[in-house]
């Protein structure tokens, strides 16, 4: 099923939840809502599902409009943070309570109960109450209880905060899974970028009610609208400079106090004779060198598999990721490359990047 | 093993208490003793052992309708006051938390006010409307009256309580197909459940006591509570027999303190474990 937002906007009073969105999600879609809190992302979910009324704008489901229609009628499963199972019903009368409620009859009750607890691995637990469950297993009743009226639509607000790491990590592959087993669109609010990364098709980056972009994992990575954006996807976060991109010698460079690095000409032209402007390069781009700038190492976090670096090059701060091998302290001097085929340059006053919008 | 200066320090605090309630037991035990015997000094029995202050459970004293009547009326009050400031209640206290109306806030205010102003100054007034719409006299109107006086209390218990809920629960709910309604009776109340079982042992008790309404609205004998008619054993005759009026008490007593005697454990296991994920 497809959905489309046009112009959506929720207003309380003077307080703006969600400011004109737009946007349109095809049939079988992963789609996740990313942001920071109170950005609008849960505000726009809960108006899909009909929770909320929206102040202004439309919602469709395969080009009808549903503004109207009351949450029931909306044929959506959702998934919320705290999971929401009645506390007061076992296992199973919660898994079939949608279906009770759309008189169907026990027999077909209990065996789509049971499909869909074979499906999650629950189908032990059926009567047990939600206060005898651990949270992964209270997580899986949940997602039943909204694939079991075979729905349209499947939300999801923000599922894992509550679990813990680990199974955080078996719950998001299992979900991705699911999700494209079995065909459901689906809309999947977050905060966690690197959830939204490995499981959706496309990610709506919001911050204050209002869409910073919209576009598949990669272009957001590699070709990222706004500064925001930039900062926001990715981990460990991108490095932000304050240079000038000065052309000399045919060849671009930008610069500031101690830094000056040859940037390729599509990227560089578009940087060029604007005064000051961002330089964006993320910390797997800047790399260890024979010759190179040179850079103080001012904190060394060990993270495992590589070691986080923090290098103070003139006023500027630089993260990148060294080998732990290589024992880095602080106070060490280091000479480091940067990769400028991946440089990002920003407005510093719109935050909007020069090389990718138009 | 404990020291002795430690169990001297344990005990300390019931020897703290058991001087501070020593007057109501000592009250207690009188009522005991002297509906059992014909006089007392103080708390020592001096007549003989006697059954007949509680003769009054076979056939009725002079001039006075059976007991039974009466713990009808006070049953019948005591139980409409359970029933109607629950249901009342929790219908009110649901729309002042989830809903959104005009004159949401007055209203929580007024409930509040409402519930801090004294009952007494509103006898006369209250006479008249019975009167009015012919329910002076009746248990009927003594129900009414004395569960609108226990509303706001209710109400701002009942609310207080709905805002304990998370809304992720109804809106589950709603997306599961629960009209309003349903979501309140289905997913709602049952997650109240200290809360309702509070309140209407709250209002029974209210009911079962009560005894400046019902005395004011009510003028036929056969219309008294149990509180009344204990009134009225004290007040009519020069001679009060105490022993009769001990008796009396105790017997309105004794369907309260077994009732709490057999519900302690329930009343300490009300709470259904919560869930893991949040509220």
């Amino acid at each position: 099923m497809r959905v489309q937002l046009e112009n959506l906007t929720k207003r309380w009073g003077p307080v703006v939840g969600a400011d004109n969105i737009n946007l349109e999600i095809g049939d079988a879609e992963f789609v996740a809502f990313l942001g920071p809190s109170g950005c609008g992302k849960t505000t726009t979910l809960l108006m899909i599902a009909g929770i909320y009324k929206p102040t202004a704008g439309l919602i469709k489901f395969d080009g009808k409009v549903v503004n109207h229609l009351a949450p029931k009628d909306r044929n959506i499963g959702m998934v919320f943070q705290s999971y929401a199972l009645y506390p007061h019903m076992t296992v199973f009368e919660n898994l079939t309570f949608p279906l009770k409620l759309k008189k169907v009859p026990m027999e077909e009750r209990r065996k789509r109960a049971q499909r869909v607890a074979d499906m999650m691995g629950i189908g032990h637990l059926m009567d047990r109450k939600p206060a005898q469950l651990s949270g992964g297993q209270q997580q899986r009743v949940a997602l039943g209880r909204a694939l079991i009226k075979e729905p349209q639509l499947l939300l999801f607000d923000e599922p894992l905060s509550n679990l813990d790491a680990r199974l955080r990590l078996t719950m998001r592959s299992e979900i991705k899974r699911l999700q494209m087993d079995l065909g459901i669109t689906s809309i999947y609010v977050t905060h966690d970028q690197v959830e939204a990364m490995t499981m959706a098709d496309r990610i709506a980056v919001m911050r204050d009610g209002k869409l910073q972009a919209y576009c598949p994992p990669d272009e957001l990575y590699d070709q990222p609208r706004t500064l925001f954006v930039a900062s926001f996807v990715g981990n460990p976060p991108m490095n932000f400079l304050e240079v000038e991109v000065v052309r000399e010698n045919g060849e671009y460079h930008a610069r500031c106090e101690g830094f000056d690095v040859i940037v390729p000409p599509e990227r560089g032209e578009k940087a060029a004779g604007r005064g000051k402007v961002i330089l964006g390069i993320r910390p797997e781009d800047v790399s260890l060198a024979e010759e190179g700038i040179a850079g103080e190492v001012y904190v060394v976090e060990p993270l495992g598999r590589d070691d986080l670096v923090d290098v103070r090059i003139g006023e500027s701060k630089v993260h990148f990721l060294a080998d732990p091998a290589l024992r880095l302290k602080i106070g060490d001097t280091v000479r480091l490359r940067f990769n400028t085929h991946k440089v990002q340059f920003f407005d510093p006053q719109t935050e909007k990047s020069l090389l990718w919008t138009d | 093993m404990y020291t002795w200066e430690q169990r001297i320090r344990a005990t300390i605090p019931y020897v703290i208490m058991g001087i501070i309630t020593l007057p109501i037991i000592v009250g207690y035990v009188w009522i005991l003793i002297s509906s059992f015997f014909f006089t007392t000094e103080g708390l020592v029995p001096k007549g003989r052992f006697t059954l007949e202050y509680w003769r009054f459970l076979v056939e009725p004293i002079a001039q006075r309708p059976s007991i039974w009547i009466i713990t009808l009326n006070t049953l019948i009050l005591a139980l409409g006051m359970a029933v109607f400031v629950v249901l009342i209640s929790a219908m009110a206290g649901y729309a002042l938390s989830r809903l959104n109306f005009p004159g949401r806030k007055a209203f929580l205010s007024l409930t509040l006010i409402l519930h801090a102003f004294p009952s007494v100054t509103l006898l006369i007034a209250i006479f008249y409307v019975l009167r009015a719409i012919k329910l002076y006299d009746t248990i009927t109107g003594v129900v009414l009256v004395q569960v609108s006086l226990m509303l706001p209390l209710g109400v701002w218990l009942m609310k207080g309580f709905f805002d304990n809920v998370s809304w992720d629960m109804e809106r589950a709910a709603l997306i599961d197909g629960c009209g309003r309604l349903r979501t309140w009776w289905e997913i709602l109340l049952p997650n109240i459940r200290p809360g309702i079982a509070a309140l209407s042992i709250f209002s029974f008790i209210t009911g079962w006591s009560s005894f400046l309404i019902p005395y004011t609205f009510t003028t036929t004998d056969t219309k008294a509570t149990i509180a009344v008619y204990l009134n009225s054993l004290i007040g009519d005759s020069t001679f009060v027999t105490y022993g009769q009026v001990a008796a009396v008490g105790l017997f309105q007593l004794i369907p309260v303190m077994l009732f709490f005697i057999f519900s302690q454990e329930y009343l300490l296991n009300i709470y259904t474990g919560g869930t893991k994920g949040g509220v």
